[in-house]
């Protein structure tokens, strides 16, 4: 038996529910996916923000979803593969609801952002030298 | 002889109802999703709390990015063509597909490494430049490490395949190209669509 005919062996024995997937119109979903990546460049000329914002990030979960589901074919995957994706988006999730309070607000329970901080970080972002001198010099005065 | 002398075990076994090849990229996959998941993460806090991410946000090229983006797209047909060929038992068409597929991921590369950054780095945009420049330079640089690793695996493969040989492979590269597709479709509305 050539090797060939092992890897298909391997293919057609496999338990997976899909031994051989099926395989739609990938040109059709090819030129969708073309379609959506045209109208979420197209959506900020339209100048406002919230149509950006949906055929930006809404669009892009489309694209998602759509590249997982057809090229990916977890649909017809295991029900465990899903489960172990979801697991890790939720823990991404996770990770994000425990620190973006420490970045994003300034202040929470029992504590406040010093505000040498919070300037240090916006002259930063706008690549502005901090006040006071280079790397935050005068910080000890708030402690 | 049996059927799987001298080949490693994982190629011929089915662990947990899918062959362990499959199953390996699957868990390759979700380890993925929590390495860029944090750095996608962290970028929309520090978007959404500081208005001086959108101001350098400005400077990206969204024509660039969009012919990226299409290039990757068309990248991922030519994947999953490939692993169609591949099921069909067509190593020669696989083979090719592979190849278009790697052609693809050089030319994401190439716009990347030899027309993008060195424009923006000219500008003065460096990864040192701000908090900004330094997320954008290292999720992309990440990003584009994948898209390189995955050419050589695929250069590796399609030589096989084009013989007719391990064909289940066609798929599994598949499978994490299109992962890196996938989070391309992200980064692009964040690094050049919300600006």
């Amino acid at each position: 038996m050539t090797q060939h005919a092992h890897a298909h062996d391997s293919h057609d024995d496999d338990q997976s529910g899909y031994g051989h997937a099926h395989h739609p119109n990938y040109w059709k979903i090819w030129a969708i996916l073309c379609l959506l990546l045209a109208i979420s460049v197209a959506g900020p000329f339209l100048g406002i923000k919230i149509v950006t914002l949906l055929t930006a990030f809404g669009i892009a979960i489309v694209k998602a979803y759509m590249v997982a589901r057809y090229f990916m074919h977890i649909d017809i995957a295991a029900k465990y593969v899903t489960y172990f994706i979801v697991t890790a988006l939720v823990f991404m999730f996770l990770f994000f609801a425990g620190t973006a309070p420490d970045v994003m607000k300034p202040q929470g329970r029992n504590w406040t952002k010093p505000a040498w901080l919070d300037g240090s970080i916006h002259a930063t972002m706008s690549n502005e030298p901090v006040e006071g001198g280079e790397h935050g010099e005068g910080h000890e005065e708030h402690h | 002889m049996s059927a799987a002398a001298g080949r490693p075990i994982a190629t011929t076994r089915s662990s947990a109802g899918m062959p362990t090849g499959r199953l390996a990229v699957w868990w390759v996959i979700a380890s993925e999703i929590v390495i860029f998941g944090g750095l996608i993460g962290s970028y929309i806090m520090f978007r959404l709390s500081h208005d001086a991410f959108a101001q350098q946000a400005a400077h990206t090229n969204t024509l660039i990015g969009t012919i990226n983006t299409l290039v990757l797209l068309t990248s991922s047909l030519a994947a999953v063509l490939g692993h169609k060929y591949a099921d069909a038992g067509d190593g020669p068409r696989a083979a090719r597909q592979l190849y278009l597929t790697a052609l693809g991921g050089l030319t994401f590369a190439g716009i990347k490494f030899l027309w993008e950054w060195p424009t923006e780095i000219h500008h003065g945009f460096t990864i040192s430049s701000s908090p900004f420049w330094s997320f954008y330079y290292t999720a992309c640089g990440i990003h584009a490490a994948h898209v390189i690793a995955g050419v050589t695996i695929m250069l590796f493969i399609a030589p096989q395949a084009k013989k007719g040989l391990e064909l289940q492979r066609v798929e599994l590269i598949g499978l994490y190209w299109h992962f890196v597709d996938v989070v391309w479709i992200f980064l692009f509305p964040l690094l050049y669509i919300a600006k």
